[in-house]
């Protein structure tokens, strides 16, 4: 049953000053895509939707832990290619009747390009 | 003996220990009701015989026949326990319990402590000792490993099958079998089936009703020995009758599993003794579900357990008043296309009255018995809407000498309410159980259709779980719905919308799509009103399939409304990494393509390296990032992709043919690849799979294949709709031709229409029984033109799809974003 699994404990992590981090452009996401930034935290997904909001969150499905960066991207929302739960972006939380949450992280995005703010540890910086 | 003690220090105050023994309908039910009351009191624990997390037992019949997954009738999957903080052990029997020091231990030797011990073993099935019970192939019907069993031995070519007994169990059983292609006996020690639950004439109505469906019944025979030296062969009756059986299904009861309270001292007769508040002998230890014996009586039907439950879970809570009084259970046989409804006592009596209704046209019958104004009993037959209506004022005895009159025709006539369904379901109190299978109740969805916005039959079986199993409540459901919104509720229209983001079904959407040239996703969601933004992930696949059916040469492959399989061109695996595919075409190889993937499987450390059920070759546990290198390499070998993770064109098998085999009539071999050569790289509503056999011996399986070809001494027969899977389907015969080139056109004319016309996720199958063999006859057989022209336009498709997707990300940088990552930080 074990999805993909490659997180740090967020807590050992959480004292890390807050930095912002540029990964890309938001053209190098596909409209109603996804690709994956690999951190300490593990894998982050960047989301990027039909209206070219751009959304990070957590690249584990709340669910058995399915890369939601690969799923079908609809509204705000993104459906995990494992077992279709429906994700909201926004808030990293399943939607319907489904419960259970992934981590999401800060986004800016600025002439295009896009950076995500990320608490590493102190050496990594 | 490793001690778990586990004492959570929880805001101050140590929580108590509850450790559940049974993690199936009854046990599980309670600790949901528990949670709700209190989610932090308990420490739980679940002891669980079976390997699964806990399902919805009732509905095995539908898995048996093919009508549901398993993963379908999952109530709670495991994260519902971390989320829970339950720590469930599954595969894990426990073995004996220790008042003293109150454990329970485990068969494989783990204890754990308990506060309040739960028991809810439920029941094991009675196996009658009659010589010969033992033997392989015997087997019950009671959880998940039956149902497998029994779907193996149908699937192993299994062709007889006995079932012992012709109450509820059995006959589920004995439909699932025969749907499974089994010919089916069912022997019954009784006169009717179904007798505890049926009068004659309805069992007499379901018993003929069985038998149109090839499964034969006999009544009144007695069991004397089951056949067979190392496994089963045949059923021996009393009077010497003998019927030959490859797999014996054993349902002729149930027996409350009490073993293990029985070896802790509590006191237990027919099932463990509880009163009215579940509690046993012992105070510290509860029980609930079929294992308990209440007032006397003990239960086999879910329905008391939803009671009991509650009661249970008050209890455990500190709710004392709370009592368990017993329960009226009512009967539906879960067998599609049979209606049969049945309740309280209809053995009738001296001071009892019948009322009877049959309808012979219909195949109705009705049966209600009522003593002193009371409703005592029903039996309903073909008919079954009124069932819950009657069980209600069953239930609450309620005097119904006004409605006497117009009783057995229902609800529709009885109460003052007009003949109108809506109004009969709004006369229904709060307390009126809607859906039996997860013991629903009209207040429960009423208040979570309002508090919750409701506004679908999807929402409500999502939140409520009412329709969610065997649906046949949906229509009471639906009329909840229009109930609680008026005007706001659509009931379902003739066809079914495609999903929640448009009202037009599927077939609507194609012919408009055509009719007004519509070209782009955006363009079809514009002119079609949806209702969403853009789609969802139900919609946007069909959508992107059947555009690119109606302009193979001008629509442009939108891939993020693919699923991830079609976008990157591999199968995801439930780690996240892939598997390649590389086709063989015919399921030909030679030592150069062996040695590439030999090297390949070297060369990227891939885990896995298996022979597929298709004819050739998969290489497991790839990593996305390796694809396209991958892919490179096979490439160089002349290798191409083999699509196994398409809706599209899988697989054509073949066997070896005239080529070899003594017995071959034409080139098989050389006929499969030709129409692999074909058909490769075309996009369909679902998988299509192809086989050519060499002769009738049939070696390629391809009678249950989309398209199937059998080689004959004059030509080729052709055949159309098999499929396997958990609904196997014989092919239909299509027809049959003489040369190699009308294979070719009635293959690619057949694919075609399927293309042209089926909906998506429609695999040929349920396509040709909705459409009819006829109309496919029609088409592709009598219509001569019409086959030139279907074919024509497959061969035209063709031209735009036939690229190998592979070579273009593996050379050409074709979506190179899909396989590296945006970034690297940290
Ligand atoms: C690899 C293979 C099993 C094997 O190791 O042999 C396989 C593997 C899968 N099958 Fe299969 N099926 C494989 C041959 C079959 C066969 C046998 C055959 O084709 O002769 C059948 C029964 C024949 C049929 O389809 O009618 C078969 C009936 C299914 C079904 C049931 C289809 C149905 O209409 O009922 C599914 C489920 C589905 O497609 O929705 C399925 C689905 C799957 C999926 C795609 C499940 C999934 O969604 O992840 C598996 C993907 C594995 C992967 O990642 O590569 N597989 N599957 C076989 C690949 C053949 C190939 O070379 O491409
Ligand atoms: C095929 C089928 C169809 C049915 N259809 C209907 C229907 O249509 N309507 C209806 O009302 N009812 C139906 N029933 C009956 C219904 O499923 C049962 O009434 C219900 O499941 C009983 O719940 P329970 O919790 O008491 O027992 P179960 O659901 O059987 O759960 C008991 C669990 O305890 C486990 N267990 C036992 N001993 C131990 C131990 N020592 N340690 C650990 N685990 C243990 C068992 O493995 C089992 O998983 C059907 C039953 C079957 C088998
Ligand atoms: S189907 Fe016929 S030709 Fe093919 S292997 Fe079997 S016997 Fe030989
Ligand atoms: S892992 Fe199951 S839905 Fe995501």
């Amino acid at each position: 049953m074990d999805g993909i699994t490659s997180n740090l404990p967020d807590t050992a992590l959480v004292t890390a000053e807050l930095a912002w981090i540029e990964v890309g452009r938001v053209s190098d996401i596909p409209p109603a895509g996804a690709r994956v930034v690999q951190s300490p935290h593990g894998d982050i997904a960047i989301f990027r939707t039909a209206e070219d909001e751009v959304f990070a969150i957590r690249n584990r499905c709340p669910h058995l832990g399915g890369p939601l960066s690969e799923g079908i991207v609809h509204g705000a929302r993104v459906t995990c290619p494992l077992h279709n739960w429906v994700i909201d972006l926004a808030s990293g939380g399943a939607t319907g009747p489904d419960t259970g949450c992934t981590g999401t992280f800060p986004v800016q995005v600025e002439d295009g390009s896009i950076r995500l703010g990320l608490r590493l540890p102190v050496s990594a910086v | 003996m490793n001690m778990m003690a586990k004492t959570h220090e929880v805001s101050g105050r140590i929580k108590e220990r509850l450790v559940v023994v049974g993690n199936g309908m009854a046990g599980i039910r309670t600790v949901e009701e528990l949670l709700q009351r209190d989610p932090s009191r308990y420490d739980i624990t679940v002891f669980g015989a079976e390997p699964h997390v806990n399902y919805n037992r009732i509905m095995l019949s539908p898995v048996l026949a093919g009508e549901k997954t398993f993963d379908q009738i999952v109530l709670n999957d495991r994260s519902w326990y971390e989320n829970n903080n339950i720590t469930l052990f599954t595969g894990e029997k426990v073995e004996t319990i220790d008042r003293e020091t109150r454990t329970v231990t485990s068969l494989s030797g783990r204890t754990v402590e308990y506060d309040r011990l739960l028991l809810a073993t439920g029941s094991d099935p009675f196996i009658i000792p009659v010589p010969g019970r033992d033997l392989p192939g015997v087997v019950t019907f009671r959880d998940m490993f039956d149902v497998e069993a029994m779907l193996k031995k149908a699937a192993d070519g299994g062709k007889h099958a006995v079932v012992i007994g012709a109450g509820l169990l059995g006959l589920e059983a004995a439909n699932g079998l025969a749907v499974n292609g089994m010919t089916v006996t069912v022997i019954h020690l009784m006169g009717t089936v179904m007798e505890r639950q049926l009068d004659e004439a309805a069992g007499f109505l379901l018993q003929s009703e069985l038998e149109t469906r090839g499964i034969s019944v006999i009544t009144r025979a007695n069991t004397k020995a089951i056949l067979g030296e190392s496994h089963v062969t045949g059923v021996l009756l009393e009077d010497g009758r003998e019927i030959p059986a490859d797999l014996v299904v054993m349902a002729v009861g149930i027996r409350p599993g009490t073993g293990l309270a029985k070896s802790a001292g509590l006191t237990v007769e027919r099932g463990i003794v509880v009163d009215d508040h579940m509690v046993t002998s012992d105070p510290a230890i509860l029980a609930v579900g079929e294992c308990v014996q209440h007032r006397g009586a003990t239960y086999g039907l879910v329905a008391p357990l939803w009671d009991m439950a509650r009661v249970c879970a008050d209890q455990l809570t500190g709710k004392f008043d709370a009592a368990y009084t017993g329960s009226v259970t009512s009967t539906k046989l879960k067998v599609t296309g049979i209606d049969v409804f049945s309740a309280g006592d209809f053995s009738g009596g001296k001071d009892c009255e019948d009322i009877v209704f049959r309808d012979a046209a219909r195949g109705v019958y009705k049966r209600i018995i009522v003593k002193e104004d009371r409703i005592a009993g029903a039996v309903l037959y073909g008919d079954t809407k009124d069932g819950a209506w009657y069980f209600q004022m069953l239930r609450e005895a309620e005097n119904i000498a006004s409605l006497r009159d117009t009783l057995i025709f229902g609800q529709g006539f009885g109460g003052g309410a007009s003949a109108n369904p809506k109004a009969a379901v709004a006369a229904l109190s709060d307390s009126a159980e809607i859906c039996g299978c997860n013991g629903v109740c009209k207040g429960t969805i009423t208040k979570a259709i309002a508090e919750k916005g409701l506004t679908s039959l999807d929402d409500v079986r999502a939140h409520t779980k009412a329709s969610a199993s065997c649906g046949s409540c949906t229509g009471l459901v639906e009329q909840l719905l229009e109930l609680s919104l008026g005007d706001d509720y659509q009931a379902a229209a003739a066809a079914k919308p495609m999903c929640k983001c448009t009202h037009h079904p599927h077939d609507d959407v194609r012919r408009l799509i055509v009719a007004g040239e519509l070209k782009s996703i955006p363009a079809v969601m514009q002119a079609l009103e949806w209702k969403t933004p853009n789609g969802c992930h139900s919609c946007r696949p069909a959508l992107n399939y059947y555009l690119l059916a109606a302009w193979p040469d001008e629509y442009k492959d939108d891939y993020q409304s693919r699923f991830v399989n079609e976008r990157v061109h591999a199968n995801i695996q439930k780690d996240g990494t892939y598997s390649v595919v590389p086709r063989m075409w015919g399921g030909l190889t030679s030592s150069k393509e062996l040695r590439a993937i030999a090297d390949v499987v070297d060369k990227f450390n891939i885990p896995t390296v298996k022979v597929t059920g298709g004819q050739r070759i998969d290489l497991f546990g790839v990593k996305k990032e390796d694809l396209p290198a991958v892919w490179g390499d096979l490439n160089a070998a002349g290798m191409v992709s083999g699509h196994a993770y398409a809706k599209g064109l899988r697989t054509v098998k073949t066997c070896v043919g005239s080529e070899w085999c003594r017995f071959g009539t034409q080139d098989s071999t050389g006929m499969g690849v030709k129409l692999e050569q074909m058909t490769w790289g075309t996009w369909t509503p679902h998988k299509v799979k192809l086989a050519v056999s060499g002769c009738p011996r049939n070696c390629a399986e391809a009678t249950i294949k989309d398209f199937g070809v059998v080689a004959v001494d004059s030509g080729w027969e052709l055949y159309i709709g098999g499929n396997g899977g958990m609904k196997v389907r014989e092919c239909d015969f299509l027809t049959k031709v003489e040369t190699e080139d009308e294979v070719m056109e009635y293959c690619g004319a057949f694919i075609q229409l399927y293309r042209e016309e089926a909906r998506y996720l429609d695999r040929t199958a349920p396509w040709v029984e909705r459409v009819g063999l006829d109309y496919v006859k029609q088409r592709v057989v009598a219509d001569h033109e019409g086959r030139k022209a279907l074919h024509a336009r497959f061969k035209f498709s063709q031209v735009f799809s036939q690229v190998d997707p592979w070579d273009e990300r593996a050379s050409k940088g074709v979506d190179a974003h899909e396989f590296a990552p945006l970034a690297k930080v940290g």
